[in-house]
C-alpha cells in the first residue's frame, strides 16, 4: 500500500501511449472523413470482401471522435442537471458503501469469532450471495417503498457481500501465534478481541472495502440505467450518472454516452482512492513496510 | 570399514575411514580421473559493476591457487564478492581483468571475458533451484536428460545409485516440497554430480539450516566427495563450516573482494563430527577467528549483515 | 540497575521448578496418527537456565507448547511447583522463534500488554516498563512498529515484553535461529546477563551446541521423534560466562564432545526416509490445528 514512485521514462511512456491511443481512436472515428480517398482503396475493398459498408471503418467509425465528446462535455458542464447527476449517484452509492460497511464489518466480525452464528448465518450468506445485485432491481423496486431506496438497497448488496467475505477471511487469517501470546498473558476474550482480533483484521477491511465501493459504482450506474433515474426531477439530469448515459443513448446525443461513461470513470476514482487514503491512515504499521 | 577400489592409478588413495554407522561399501566407482581434474588457478581478478556508473570494485586483485581435487573453502561476510567469484568461474557474469584457467585452459580472461558456462563447472545455489512440479528423481536425471548425455536406463541407473548414496534411497518419487529442507540440498548436489562435473560450485548451501542439520549435511557432503573426488569450491559466512570441510581455507575481505589469508587445513581426511571437538580444530579456529571478525565487523559498519 | 531489582529484587529464587512425567503427544488421526512425544520425563531446575537440544523437528517445539499450556498432553503431567499447569498463564512466558510481537502496535504498546491486558498498569509498571526498554536498548525505537526493527531487536523487544509480567519461569524456543553470527553473539551474552542477574528459571531451546555449552548450567539432549530424554549433562563452568573462555576450556570441549556424539546420532535417525516422519506429520499438524 505504499507509494509507488514511477520512473520519468515509464511516465512518458505511459504518456505517450495514451496520446497515440487518443489519436487513433480520432482517426477511427472520423474514417467516414478519409476512407474515400484513393489510395485506401484496397482497404474499402477488404471491408466490403468481409460484409462490412465500405465508406467508414467498421465498429470504430461509428464511435464519436474524442473531440466531439470533449465538445460535448463542455457543453453539458454548465449545466446544472449534469452536476446533479453526479451528485445523485455518489449519493447513492455513499449510501449503499456506508450501510454496508456498517452493518458487514461487525457481521463478518460475528462469523469469524463466533462458531455458533457462522454456523447459522453464513450457509444462507453464501446461498444468497451468487446472486449479482443486479438480478435484485426488480425484487427491490417491488419490496421497497421509494426508487432511491431500491436503488440503495442494490447498491448495498453489491458492496456487502465483498466486505464481509474479505473481514471473515481476515479475521480467521490471523496467525496463531498471536493468539497464544495475548492468552498467555492474561487476556480475556474481549480483551482479544478488541487488541487483536480487531486490527489484525483492518487490513482486509480496507481491502474490502476498496473493492467493494468499485463494485458499488459498478451497481449504481446499471441500477440506475434498468430503473430510469428515479428522480423527480426528468430529463436528462438529476437521475444519476447511470440515468445521464441511457438518457443520452434514447435521446441519440452519442458523444454524451462517452461523457457519461468517462465520468462515472472518474469518479469512481476519486471514490475508490478517498477510501484508499482513509485506509491508509487507520493502518499506520502498514505504511512502514 | 575400509573402501576398496578398482583402478586407483592416478588417484589419490583415501585413507581408511573410520567406524561410520551409515555408510554400505562403496562401489568402485572412483575412476583414473578421480582427485585429478579441476584444478583451478585465478590469477589476479578483478570485477567493477557497472564501469560507465556506479563503478562498484567488488574483486580487486584476486588471486588464488585451488588443486585437483580438493576442498576449497573461501570464507567472508555477505556482499563481499565472493559470489562474484563464484559467478566468474562458473561462467554467469564476465571479468573486468585478470584470468581464470581450468586445468591448464583458460576460462575467462580480459580478452575473453566470460567463460562459457559449461557442465564441467556446476553450481548448487543457496536458494534451491529444484524445480517443483518434477519428482527428485526427475529433477536428478534433468542435465544428463536434457544434454543427451546419458541413455535413460543409465541415467535412471546413476541417479538412483548417487542418491542412495546421499542416503536418499526412498523419496526418489517424492516432490521437492514433500521433504525435509536437508534432504532438498542433498537432491540438489546429487544433481550437480549427476553431470560428472570437474568442479563442484556451491554458494552457502547450508546457509539456512540449523546448526545440527548443518552438521550432518557436511559428513554427509564429505561422505560423497570421499566417493567423487571431485575439486569443490565452497563459499560461506561459517569459520566452522570452512575449517570442517576444506583443505584450504580462504579468508576474504571486505568489498574490494582479495584473499587476506590462505589457511591449509592439516586435519587428516576422513573426517566425521568428531574433527569438532579436536584440539587441532579448536585451535585453527582460534587462529582465524579474529581475521574473520575483522572483516564481519567491517562489513557490518559499512552497512552489509552477514545473515 | 539490574532488571532483576525494579521487579522483585535480588532475592534467591524459590520458585519456577518444573517436572514433566511421562508425557505422551501424538496428532493427527489414523492411520495417520503420529507419535511425536513418548514417555516423557524430565526436570527444570528452579533458578537454574537449562537448555533443551535436539535434532531438527525432533518434538521440542511441541514440548514447549505443552509446557506452555497452549496444548495439553495425551498422557503424562505437567507441573510448575507441584501444581498441574492448566492453560497458558503469565507464570511461564514464551518467546518463540518468529515474532509474536503485534504488528499493528510500537514497541511501547506491545511491552505493555500483559499488564493492559490484566488491568494492572501502575505508576510501578510505567516506570517498570521504562526501565525495560532502557535495558534491551530500544528507548529510541519505542515508537517504531516491529517491521521497523531489525530481526535482534524484535527478538528484544519480545524479551522486554515477556519480563514485565515477571514470570516465574522464561522459556525461549530457538529464539536465536536465523540472526547473523554478530548479533547472535551479542544476543547470548545479553540472555546471560539478563538470566544472571534475576536467578529466573529459564528453559531455552535451540538446535545449536555451542549456543546451548554457552547459556546452560544443565542440557537436556532429547531423542529424535517421538521424543524423550536421552541425557543430561550438568555444566557446572563458571558465572559469568565469557564466550572467549568457552572456546578454550577443555571441559566446556569434553561436554560438547558426548553432547555432539549423541546429537548425531539423533539426527542420523531422520538422515534417511525410513526414519523421517515426512509429510504425513506436517498433514497431521495441519489437522490438528484446525480441529484446536
Amino acid at each position: 500500500m505504499g507509494a509507488r514512485t514511477i520512473s520519468p521514462r515509464a511516465l512518458a511512456r505511459g504518456l505517450v501511449s495514451v496520446a497515440v491511443a487518443l489519436l487513433l481512436w480520432e482517426l477511427g472515428s472520423r474514417s467516414k472523413q478519409w476512407l474515400g480517398a484513393g489510395v485506401f482503396a484496397p482497404v474499402r475493398a477488404l471491408l466490403g470482401a468481409l460484409g462490412f459498408k465500405e465508406t467508414y471503418l467498421p465498429c470504430i467509425g461509428a464511435v464519436p471522435p474524442p473531440s466531439a465528446v470533449v465538445h460535448a462535455w463542455a457543453g453539458v458542464i454548465g449545466d446544472l442537471g449534469y452536476w446533479q447527476s453526479w451528485g445523485r449517484s455518489f449519493l447513492r452509492v455513499m449510501g449503499g458503501f456506508t450501510v454496508a460497511m456498517v452493518v458487514g464489518v461487525p457481521f463478518g466480525l460475528l462469523l469469524a469469532v463466533n462458531r455458533t452464528a457462522f454456523g447459522i448465518a453464513f450457509p444462507v450468506f453464501e446461498v444468497l450471495r451468487p446472486i449479482p445485485p443486479l438480478a435484485w432491481v426488480p425484487a427491490s423496486i417491488i419490496f421497497w417503498p421509494t426508487q432511491e431506496l431500491s436503488i440503495s438497497f442494490v447498491t448495498f448488496l453489491g458492496a456487502f457481500y465483498t466486505i464481509v467475505i474479505n473481514v471473515v477471511g481476515g479475521a480467521r487469517a490471523i496467525d496463531g501465534r498471536f493468539f497464544q501470546a495475548a492468552r498467555s498473558m492474561g487476556s480475556s476474550r474481549w480483551d482479544i478481541f478488541r487488541r487483536v482480533i480487531l486490527p489484525g483484521t483492518l487490513p482486509s477491511i480496507v481491502v474490502g472495502a476498496v473493492v467493494g465501493m468499485g463494485i458499488t459504482w459498478e451497481v449504481v450506474v446499471a441500477a440506475e440505467m434498468i430503473s430510469g433515474g428515479g428522480s423527480q426531477i426528468g430529463g436528462t439530469s438529476g437521475g444519476g450518472l447511470g440515468f445521464f448515459i441511457w438518457n443520452s443513448y434514447v435521446g441519440g446525443s452519442y458523444e454524451q454516452i462517452v461523457v457519461g461513461m468517462v465520468s462515472i470513470g472518474i469518479a469512481g476514482f476519486i471514490s475508490s482512492e478517498l477510501v484508499r487514503v482513509l485506509g491508509r491512515q487507520i493502518t499506520p504499521w502498514l505504511r512502514s513496510r | 570399514m575400509s573402501v576398496a577400489h578398482s583402478d586407483s592409478a592416478g588417484a589419490t588413495p583415501p585413507a581408511t575411514r573410520g567406524p561410520s554407522p551409515q555408510t554400505s561399501p562403496a562401489p568402485a566407482r572412483l575412476s583414473a580421473e578421480a582427485g585429478t581434474r579441476g584444478a583451478i588457478r585465478i590469477d589476479g581478478l578483478v570485477k567493477v559493476y557497472d564501469p560507465q556508473g556506479a563503478a562498484i570494485k567488488a574483486v580487486d586483485g584476486c588471486s588464488l591457487d585451488i588443486d585437483a581435487g580438493e576442498i576449497f573453502m573461501v570464507v567472508g561476510p555477505s556482499g563481499c564478492g565472493k559470489t562474484t567469484l563464484l559467478n566468474a568461474i562458473a561462467g554467469f557474469h564476465d571479468i573486468t581483468a585478470g584470468r581464470i584457467t581450468l586445468d591448464g585452459e583458460v576460462l575467462c580472461s580480459a580478452e575473453r571475458p566470460k567463460a562459457a558456462a559449461g557442465s564441467d563447472r556446476v553450481v548448487v545455489f543457496q536458494n534451491g533451484a529444484l524445480f517443483p512440479w518434477k519428482t527428485n528423481l526427475e529433477n536428478v536425471t534433468f542435465g544428463p536428460s536434457v544434454q543427451r548425455k546419458l541413455s535413460k536406463p543409465d541415467a535412471l541407473a546413476k541417479a538412483r545409485e548417487l542418491m542412495a548414496e546421499a542416503g536418499l534411497a526412498g523419496v526418489e518419487n517424492n516432490y521437492p516440497a514433500e521433504v525435509s529442507s536437508g534432504m532438498r540440498r542433498r537432491v540438489e548436489i546429487v544433481r550437480a554430480l549427476m553431470n560428472d562435473p570437474k568442479v563442484l560450485l556451491l554458494d552457502e548451501p547450508y546457509r539456512a539450516l540449523d546448526a545440527l542439520t548443518k552438521s550432518v549435511m557436511h559428513e554427509a557432503l564429505l561422505r560423497i566427495y570421499y566417493k567423487n573426488k571431485v575439486t569443490i569450491f565452497f563459499i560461506t559466512h561459517d569459520l566452522e563450516e570452512a575449517i570442517f570441510l576444506g583443505h584450504k581455507v580462504a579468508i576474504m575481505t571486505t568489498r574490494p573482494c582479495r584473499p587476506k589469508s590462505v589457511v591449509t587445513v592439516d586435519i587428516p581426511h576422513p573426517r566425521d563430527h568428531r574433527v569438532l571437538t579436536s584440539r587441532r580444530f579448536r585451535e585453527l579456529v582460534q587462529e582465524t577467528r579474529a581475521a574473520v571478525h575483522e572483516e564481519a565487523r567491517k562489513a557490518f559498519e559499512a552497512g552489509e549483515k552477514e545473515g | 540497575m539490574p532488571v532483576t531489582a525494579a521487579l522483585s529484587g535480588p532475592a534467591p529464587v524459590t520458585a519456577g521448578e518444573i517436572t514433566v512425567s511421562g508425557v505422551s503427544k501424538s496428532y493427527g488421526a489414523l492411520p495417520f496418527r503420529k507419535e511425536i512425544v513418548r514417555d516423557c520425563t524430565f526436570t527444570v531446575a528452579r533458578g537454574k537456565l537449562t537448555v533443551m537440544i535436539g535434532p531438527s523437528g525432533c518434538g521440542k517445539s511441541t514440548l514447549i507448547r505443552l509446557l506452555a499450556g497452549f496444548e495439553r498432553p495425551d498422557e503424562g503431567t505437567i507441573k510448575l511447583d507441584g501444581v498441574d499447569i492448566s492453560g497458558p498463564s503469565r507464570d511461564r512466558q514464551v518467546v518463540f522463534q518468529e515474532t509474536a510481537l503485534f504488528p499493528w502496535m510500537t514497541t511501547y504498546d506491545n511491552i505493555l500488554y500483559g499488564p493492559r491486558a490484566r488491568r494492572q498498569v501502575t505508576p510501578r509498571t510505567l516506570e517498570l516498563a521504562e526501565v525495560l526498554l532502557d535495558k534491551v536498548g530500544l528507548r529510541e525505537f519505542r515508537g517504531k512498529y516491529p517491521q521497523q526493527l531489525s530481526g535482534g531487536m524484535q527478538r528484544r523487544a519480545e524479551l522486554a515484553r515477556a519480563l514485565i509480567n515477571d514470570p516465574t519461569v522464561m522459556v525461549l524456543d530457538e529464539p536465536f535461529r536465523g540472526l547473523d553470527a554478530l548479533t547472535k553473539e551479542l544476543m547470548w551474552d545479553y540472555c546471560a546477563r539478563l538470566f544472571e542477574e534475576s536467578g529466573r528459571t529459564h528453559l531455552f531451546v535451540t538446535t545449536d551446541i555451542d549456543e546451548a555449552l554457552f547459556l546452560a548450567d544443565s542440557i537436556l539432549v532429547m531423542a529424535n521423534t517421538p521424543t524423550a530424554l536421552r541425557a543430561e549433562l550438568i555444566v557446572d563452568l563458571p558465572r559469568p560466562r565469557k564466550l572467549a573462555d568457552i572456546g578454550a576450556d577443555d571441559r566446556a570441549n569434553e561436554i560438547k564432545r558426548q553432547a555432539l556424539a549423541i546429537l548425531h546420532e539423533e539426527a542420523m535417525r531422520s538422515f534417511t526416509p525410513a526414519g523421517r516422519a515426512g509429510p504425513e506429520l506436517a498433514a497431521a499438524r495441519a489437522t490438528a490445528e484446525v480441529n484446536r
